[in-house]
């Protein structure tokens, strides 16, 4: 009852004042400028000699890294929104925007909801300059979903559903409602050595290392910067 | 895909990684990528104004000058930089747009200098982003619009006919535009008189004259003179539909003309006419008959063809419709929403006038538009009060689409200002035009008489030689190998009209091809030589290999003659007698093509002359053996 009354008697102010305004000629509204606050946040990174001893990038490659980060987001911050617009962008044919959230949740290892330019960083030296050992690992972490050290069939076939919708409609064979599960099944015989429905951190890195093909694939992306 | 996205591509590309352990295929290869990988800097240098950009910033558009090979057309290797002879402030954009994605329009810009900017380095204008885009396509079509109201001016107005139009084009063309002939001049102004005859004849004819004996009261007179209002009415009419029945003929689309407004008036004005003496003397019709008489005020409508300012009030309206269409909506509201309340306030009194909501439409017409002719007041207090409110809302309504309807009228009306200006103005700017381009050909005879005279006095020829840039003196040389390949010669107009004078006595003129001619046809004094414009045609080509001769030539065969530019100054001791020419280098003269069949000389030169030069009659003898034999050649001694 309260909330009520108190409802009204704003509305009677807001009239009184309203008539106010009219009887006075001052009609226009006077917006607030909160609209016109936009919050600039701006995050600067470390220096570059720290960022050279924590990554394995050279001080030229990190300049060049930041250069382009930066033109893209001056604020020196990725939000999931941009970050998902821009990982879309690669793969117009289909929807990239499930794998991307999983991929910014990879990448904000502060669970910060943004992805500063340390972050991104330090991913790529993994990535692109890491050991085998340490790709493998951020492959893992970017599997568990939830976190929790196992990988089990739901958050797989998340991951592996999330892949295929990248590929979009039009495939070649037609694309079967059954071929995630299928491929998660796959990936689980492979991997889950004890058969406990959940795949460790080691039972992981175990199977990758003893795949050839994997460990071969490894090395191809060593060139990319 | 935007630029921003290929920095993003190396971190895609390892993201990829988490693919790896899922593949059910073997990767392929990476391409392999051997540009050098350290970015560097390049130094663009536009007009002096050093530039500096990333090698990568440019090669994130690879369809555009900067960012593909094309611009290594532009390296310099002295300076190690890139050279482009553009304009700098423009290029401040061109840049920006690699660098940030974005490109801008430079609101202070010609948009067509902008565009041939754009063009040049190869940018598609509609990445133009959303904040300068309305801009940027407003100014396009509105120059767009102004080039093409240009063109379509000159296509339809002052272009000439051309010659082998039919009659009815060109009738068609004298209708459309009375000024292009002194015959649609006249008939326009006949028109336009009849018109003003026959709409004051309908209103004097109503005017009560005296009446005639026997009579009291007065009689307008078109009773009193009837049949010479008749006579003056069939006499318009016949006008009119002579009229109508010739613009009919000469309509390339007869249909569309059909269905003009123009000619629908046309018709409205004549019909009644006819309708009135195929109509019968009855009775009951004659009411009709009468009515139909109103349809003879439409006349004055006619009067939009010789008046632009009507055409531009009625061409407003037809804009403004919208705006009128919504003023009488919401004048019909109000005006039934009042009536409504005052004949319900006004209901009670005895002896009111407003007798029906309709009759109270008259009241409340009256007193918004603030006319209050006071044949129907109201009576009561509130009969007073809402009608007080009636004709304060009226004003207010009624002023509230009027600056609308008026600016669309002003900016049409300066519209066709602009257009009629620009129209003069054009003509002005092509005259100049033309008259800087006779300047080149004007040089060009210069330096032939420079050329020419050779072994004469060196430093009045170096004199000569001296204001002329490198350009033109290859554009010299080029005209003079044209004219040693057709053997002919160029001249000025004046010589031109006098060997055409001299023509009437017996000499033969031919044209010979020029690199003006076009502007030479123009040129040509009508009276002489467009009757030998034929026998031109047929000897051209015998005189390909007609001699040239300089100087003082005592026999002409034929006269090659090309009309080129008006010389500056007179000649005025040239003679009739073209085979009397001078050579000096002093003035802006030229010599004309002259050939000769030998034959001894039978005069002496004019003493106004200065002796001709030596060599030339042996020049005269050399080319004896190239004369030609033309059986229409006629010769003449002087």
């Amino acid at each position: 009852m309260t909330g009520c009354a108190k409802r009204c008697k704003q509305g009677l102010v807001k009239f009184a004042v309203t008539l106010h305004k009219l009887v006075t000629g001052t009609l226009i509204k006077d917006k607030a400028d909160d609209d016109l606050e936009m919050t600039m946040v701006c995050h600067r990174p470390e220096g570059l000699d720290q960022l050279e001893a924590q990554t394995n990038f050279s001080k030229r490659e990190l300049q060049v890294l930041y250069r382009g980060f930066k033109n893209e987001c001056p604020s020196g911050v990725v939000n999931e929104d941009t970050f998902k617009q821009i990982y879309s962008q690669f793969f117009p044919h289909g929807d990239a925007s499930t794998y991307a959230h999983y991929l910014f949740n990879a990448f904000d290892t502060g669970h910060t909801g943004s992805i500063k330019f340390e972050d991104f960083v330090t991913a790529l030296s993994i990535l692109l300059r890491g050991s085998v050992t340490e790709k493998l690992q951020w492959t893992f972490n970017l599997y568990d979903i939830n976190r929790d050290g196992y990988i089990n069939k739901e958050e797989m076939t998340d991951i592996v559903r999330a892949i295929y919708d990248m590929m979009g409609k039009y495939t070649y064979p037609v694309l079967k409602n059954d071929a995630p599960k299928q491929h998660v099944d796959a990936f689980f015989q492979k991997m889950d050595k004890n058969r406990d429905g959940v795949v460790t951190l080691d039972e992981f890195i175990f199977s990758c290392q003893e795949d050839e093909n994997i460990m071969r694939s490894l090395q191809l992306f060593e060139n990319v910067i | 895909m935007a630029a921003g996205v290929a920095t993003w591509l190396p971190f895609a590309r390892a993201a990829a990684v988490g693919w790896l352990p899922l593949a059910k295929k073997t990767m392929p290869k990476p391409p392999v990528d051997n540009s050098s990988r350290s970015d560097e800097i390049l130094y663009l240098n536009v007009s002096g104004v050093r530039f500096q950009t990333w090698k990568n910033t440019l090669d994130r558009y690879p369809d555009t000058l900067l960012g593909s090979s094309e611009k290594e057309f532009f390296f310099n290797e002295d300076t190690e930089e890139y050279f482009f002879d553009r304009d700098h402030e423009m290029f401040r954009h061109i840049l920006n747009f690699y660098r940030t994605g974005k490109l801008h329009y430079p609101r202070h810009e010609c948009i067509q200098a902008f565009d041939e900017e754009l063009a040049f380095y190869g940018i598609v204008p509609e990445i133009i982003g959303d904040c300068c885009m309305e801009e940027y396509r407003d100014r396009k079509k509105e120059n767009q619009e102004r080039l093409a109201e240009d063109t379509e001016a000159n296509e339809s107005m002052d272009a000439p006919l051309p010659p082998d139009s039919t009659p009815r084009e060109r009738l068609w063309r004298a209708f459309e535009n009375p000024h292009t002939s002194t015959m649609a001049l006249v008939f326009y102004y006949v028109t336009g008189f009849f018109i003003a005859v026959s709409v004051i004849a309908n209103v004097v004819e109503t005017v009560p004259c005296r009446p005639p004996e026997g009579r009291v009261k007065d009689l307008p007179c078109g009773e009193k003179y009837q049949l010479a209002f008749f006579c003056m009415d069939t006499a318009c009419v016949l006008i009119f539909t002579f009229e109508y029945l010739m613009r009919l003929f000469a309509a390339p689309s007869r249909c569309k003309f059909m269905r003009s407004v123009m000619s629908v008036i046309d018709v409205v004005a004549i019909m009644p006419y006819y309708i009135g003496l195929v109509m019968p003397e009855n009775e009951d019709v004659s009411g009709a008959f009468v009515t139909l008489r109103v349809f003879r005020v439409f006349r004055i409508f006619k009067f939009s063809r010789h008046s632009q300012g009507l055409r531009i009030l009625g061409y407003t309206l037809k804009s403004c419709a919208s705006e009128l269409g919504f003023l009488l909506f919401s004048l019909t509201m109000a005006i039934i929403i009042f009536a409504t309340v005052m004949f319900y306030a006004e209901k009670g009194t005895k002896g009111s006038t407003f007798t029906s909501i309709p009759a109270s439409f008259w009241y409340t017409i009256v007193t918004m538009t603030t006319l209050g002719y006071g044949d129907m007041v109201p009576n009561t207090i509130a009969g007073k009060i809402f009608g007080s409110i009636c004709s304060l809302s009226g004003v207010l309504v009624i002023a509230l689409p009027v600056p609308v309807i008026v600016s669309n009228f002003s900016r049409i009306y300066h519209q066709n200002q602009r257009a009629d200006k620009r129209r003069a103005q054009q003509k002005v700017r092509l005259a100049r035009i033309r008259m800087a381009k006779k300047g080149t050909t004007n040089a060009f005879l210069q330096y032939k008489e420079d050329r020419g005279l050779g072994g004469r006095d060196s430093d009045s020829t170096a004199l000569c030689v001296k204001n002329r840039s490198a350009f033109e003196h290859q554009h010299h040389h080029l005209l003079h190998c044209l004219e040693k390949t057709t053997n002919h010669e160029f001249t000025d107009e004046m010589t031109y009209s006098e060997l055409c004078m001299t023509e009437s006595v017996g000499f033969r003129t031919s044209r010979s091809t020029s690199l003006s001619s076009q502007q030479g046809a123009q040129n040509n004094p009508t009276g002489c030589c467009p009757r030998r414009a034929r026998r031109r045609a047929a000897m051209r080509l015998a005189n390909s290999t007609a001699s040239v001769s300089r100087g003082s030539v005592q026999e002409l065969d034929t006269l090659h003659i090309k009309t080129t530019s008006i010389p500056p100054q007179t000649r005025s001791s040239l003679n009739a007698q073209a085979d009397n020419l001078k050579l000096n280098c002093g003035e802006q003269d030229f010599t004309a093509a002259i050939i000769s069949i030998p034959t001894p000389p039978a005069n002496t030169p004019d003493e106004s002359l200065p002796p001709s030069p030596a060599p030339i009659p042996g020049i005269l003898r050399n080319t004896r053996a190239t004369a030609f034999t033309h059986e229409t050649v006629k010769i003449s001694s002087l």
